[in-house]
């Protein structure tokens, strides 16, 4: 029949990707590293397409950019950690949801209400009672806001299975608004449409270094969260919830409990961030105070790979490559989508490169298919 | 006189991993007629059927179609041949129309003519006995309907091989019949039909001939004329194997678990538990035999709590304090806590009974994880747990800290009974414990369950092997469209006389 023979002779493809479960750690760790510096050697290729400059150069600007001058003022190293603790401390907030499999995308409004609970502490009951009280009521208020806000959509979820995604990430634009509408009503100075500065419930300075406290605290919620997921029956039981609901129910864990508890941390730990950037750096509060992290801090969760150590790496990482890339931006007079790119560049190669380590490929001999 | 044979499968065979799904089939199907793969569950009918349709790839073996070999390497391949299949599991997008759906996927030149589409769907119908409209939208479609428009999907395309993969399971009898009309009127036309089924009255009923499958081997195909339900059920089951279990007479047997009139409704709706009533005792093995799908699933989840039952009670008699709790309703948490000792290995172990990505020791945790009032976990119990487990049932892993998915499916399922055994239970509950196990793993479960009951344990079994249900159990409940249509003994009980209740199904007799 001249059907069949019409018809092409189907073949079997010359590769195929299989899954590995085998490669030692240590393999895993070169290939991540091999990702991330091919990817700053592209990133100095395309800096110098770009200004025409010299390829160390735009390196060493980087740094300098990030770290400072060498020799000169610790500003901007301190600026670096202080930087990456605030994005640390909401990409911690928002890994516990995350192994859950609940997407909390609100990481920046949780953020936000809790320094706007500080804020709002602070501006009224600020001389009216002790510091130590005062300080005390402003990190209670701050992490019960977080909290409230980062329960809301858990509620939500537990009882009609709305999608948290959308549900959080809405839940940003109403804090926005509400910060705005805040600051608009209670300018300092009155009128000027925004807080400038709040006078009192500023948290302690350490060390005479404005950032240290924070670095700290962050520091403290690191190893938290690393004990809590990993050794804890709580972090157990967000564990089995994120593998499997159908086995948290078979053994009698209450999804929804752990749903709702969870996301309470989570929020709570957002709050401590808000508070940390009102009453510890900012002394203010606008719509802007938390600044995208909150996005980012999802980021450096996936990146880390729900891990708190690894994800100290990540977070130092990308505020390494903004400021830096900033920097290079501002001496080369181009505009800040070139930091964008920068960023991209690397987290492409860090992402891209998870298909090495989780895939190998095979290839094989070409085979002809019998025929009659 | 020779049949004109559309399609002609020759030393199939198929395997996945160590499992052989298909071995040395082979099969004809004619034009204008009907044949029956008939088979248990597993025998292999869904994955030969796959590869007539190009969703698999044979190992070995080749297809004819029209005489001619072909290589069918996908499902587009398949429409090139004129093979249509209609799966089990409905293929649609549910916000698009009939007609939206039909023509989906086709490369046809010229303009999206929805209209022309819409006109040739009715034609088809008007052909051969359809009722559907093609502007209906998916989502507000019944099951039958859903089902005509795959019918016609394929028609569409001009498919003059048809393979239905379980057909009426979905669908009430009245539903059924109009369909083996529609049938019947596509075989005069001169198609060639192929029906998976396992529901023996329909093959009798419909079928021109019967192909019968046995584990995946090609046992033989009969007219349909000529033969008779015991026939065929001897032909699907097989003849009896040994196993030699050596099973005791239970020792003072004393009920340890009633089920009163237990009524179940499922999410669409549909009674899967209807009126169930049975104990089982204390040193017993009592197996539950029927076809997939017929509320075992939804019977052990009603009784571990897992699923919420709409009546009935579960009773529950402690031997330790000889009081009876019912736990009707209640969460596994709740049950655990009036100090049921109930065990469960779930027939989705790797999805329910265990979690694949965490290793052997954080799964051994998941029973005993909460004890103390430590808010840490203790992880040196699991630890000695999962090493006694590993070392005791021959577990073959790289070690403790191994992710179990990355486990064989023997010894993912020895790691999931040993944990169910090693929380001393007074009620073991298995389903299909041994599927996909090699024979090994399979004796080691047989030989764990076997010992429960030794031990005074109330083992409710759920399988599909009937060979080991006679062999392992005592007493043998049978239970078909969530209704129990018997229970025997299984020791007097013949293969055949359970094979007989299994298909039994009140409503489901065809009127010729």
């Amino acid at each position: 029949m001249n059907k069949s023979a019409v018809k092409k002779q189907h073949r079997e493809p010359l590769f195929h990707i299989a899954k590995r479960d085998d490669l030692v750690w240590w393999k895993a760790w070169l290939i991540r590293l091999a990702a991330i510096l091919l990817a700053m050697l592209l990133v100095g290729v395309i800096s110098v397409i770009l200004t025409k400059g010299n390829f160390f150069e735009t390196y060493q600007i980087m740094f300098i950019g990030a770290f400072g001058r060498l020799g000169s003022s610790t500003r901007l190293l301190w600026k670096f950690f202080q930087k990456t603790a605030i994005l640390l401390c909401l990409a911690l907030a928002v890994t516990p949801a995350f192994k859950m499999r609940f997407w909390n995308c609100g990481a920046e409004g949780q953020a936000l209400i809790g320094g706007l609970a500080a804020a709002f502490v602070m501006m009224k009951l600020g001389d009216q009672l002790p510091y130590p009280v005062l300080i005390l009521i402003i990190v209670v208020a701050s992490i019960l806001a977080g909290a409230v806000w980062g329960t809301i959509p858990a509620l939500f979820k537990a009882a009609y299975k709305t999608n948290e995604t959308l549900f959080t990430l809405m839940m940003n634009y109403i804090a926005m608004q509400l910060v705005s509408y805040y600051a608009y009503v209670n300018a300092i100075p009155a009128g000027s449409g925004q807080i400038q500065s709040i006078s009192t419930g500023h948290l302690p300075v350490i060390g005479n270094q404005p950032y240290l406290l924070n670095i700290l605290v962050v520091a403290v919620i690191t190893a938290f969260m690393l004990i809590y997921l990993k050794y804890s029956k709580h972090g157990y039981e967000i564990s089995v919830v994120g593998e499997s609901q159908n086995t948290a129910r078979y053994i009698g864990i209450n999804v929804k409990k752990v749903i709702i508890r969870t996301m309470m941390i989570s929020g709570a730990i957002c709050g401590v961030a808000g508070c940390l950037l009102v009453a510890g750096t900012d002394h203010s509060i606008n719509a802007n105070t938390v600044g995208g992290q909150g996005f980012t801090a999802i980021m450096v969760s996936w990146l880390g790979q729900f891990h708190p150590l690894i994800m100290v790496i990540m977070s130092a990482l990308i505020v390494f490559l903004n400021s830096g890339a900033a920097k290079v931006a501002d001496s080369y007079f181009l505009n800040s989508s070139y930091a964008d790119i920068v960023v991209g560049i690397v987290i492409l190669f860090v992402v891209g490169c998870e298909f090495f380590i989780r895939y190998t490929v095979k290839y094989r001999h070409l085979q002809r298919g019998k025929s009659a | 006189m020779p049949e004109r044979a559309a399609i002609e499968l020759k030393n199939i065979t198929k395997t996945f991993g160590s499992v052989v799904a298909n071995k040395n089939i082979s099969l004809t199907a004619n034009r204008g007629e009907i044949l029956s793969i008939l088979g248990e569950n597993g025998s292999g009918k869904t994955t030969l059927m796959n590869m007539i349709s190009g969703i698999y790839f044979p190992d070995e073996g080749q297809i004819f179609i029209d005489g001619e070999e072909a290589v069918i390497a996908s499902p587009k391949d398949a429409f090139d041949y004129k093979i249509g299949m209609i799966h089990q599991h409905f293929k649609l997008v549910n916000v698009f129309s009939a007609a939206e759906n039909i023509v989906l996927g086709l490369e046809e030149k010229g303009r999206y003519d929805i209209k022309a589409a819409c006109a040739r769907i009715s034609e088809i119908c008007g052909q051969y006995g359809f009722d559907l409209d093609p502007r209906k939208k998916v989502y507000t479609m019944s099951v039958s309907e859903k089902q005509t428009v795959e019918i016609i999907k394929v028609l569409y395309r001009g498919a003059d091989i048809l393979i239905l993969d379980e057909p009426t399971a979905v669908l009430t009898p009245q539903e059924s019949q109009k369909l083996f009309a529609v049938l019947r009127r596509m075989r005069d036309d001169g198609k060639a039909i192929i029906i998976i089924t396992h529901k023996l009255h329909e093959v009798l009923s419909l079928s021109d001939r019967v192909s019968v499958l046995r584990k995946g081997a090609y046992v033989g195909t009969v007219k349909t004329a000529e033969t008779s339900e015991a026939e065929l059920t001897e032909m699907m089951v097989g003849k009896k194997v040994s196993l030699n279990i050596n099973r005791s007479t239970p020792e003072n047997p004393k009920p340890r678990l009633e089920v009163h009139h237990v009524n179940c409704t499922n999410r669409e709706g549909a009674l899967v538990l209807d009126d169930v009533s049975f104990t089982a005792c204390s040193g017993e093995i009592l197996g539950i035999a029927g076809i997939a799908g017929s509320g075992q699933r939804e019977l052990l989840e009603v009784i571990a709590g897992l699923q919420k039952s709409d009546s009935g009670a579960v009773l529950y008699h402690n031997p330790k304090t000889g009081n009876v709790e019912n736990l009707q309703n209640k969460t596994p948490l709740q049950i655990r806590e009036l100090g049921v000792r109930l065990s469960f290995v779930p027939e989705d172990r790797l999805g329910m009974g265990l979690v694949g990505n965490m290793d052997i020791i954080d799964n051994m945790m998941l029973r005993s994880y909460r004890k103390g009032h430590s808010v840490f976990l203790e992880r040196k119990a699991p630890k000695d747990l999962a090493e006694k487990i590993i070392a005791d049932l021959e577990v073959v892993t790289p070690g403790a800290t191994t992710p179990v998915r990355r486990l064989s499916g023997g010894n993912v399922q020895k790691v999931l009974v040993g944990r169910e055994i090693a929380a001393s239970p007074t009620v073991l509950m298995a389903a299909y414990p041994v599927r996909g196990l090699d024979i090994n793993s399979s004796y080691t479960i047989y030989r764990l369950l076997n010992e429960q009951k030794e031990r005074g344990v109330a083992v409710i079994f759920v399988g599909e092997d009937l060979d080991v249900l006679l062999e392992l159990c005592d007493r043998i409940l049978v239970i078909g469209s969530g209704k129990i249509t018997g229970i025997v003994d299984g020791r007097t009980a013949t293969k055949e006389q359970v094979g007989l209740l299994m298909t039994k199904s009140e409503g489901g007799e065809p009127n010729e």
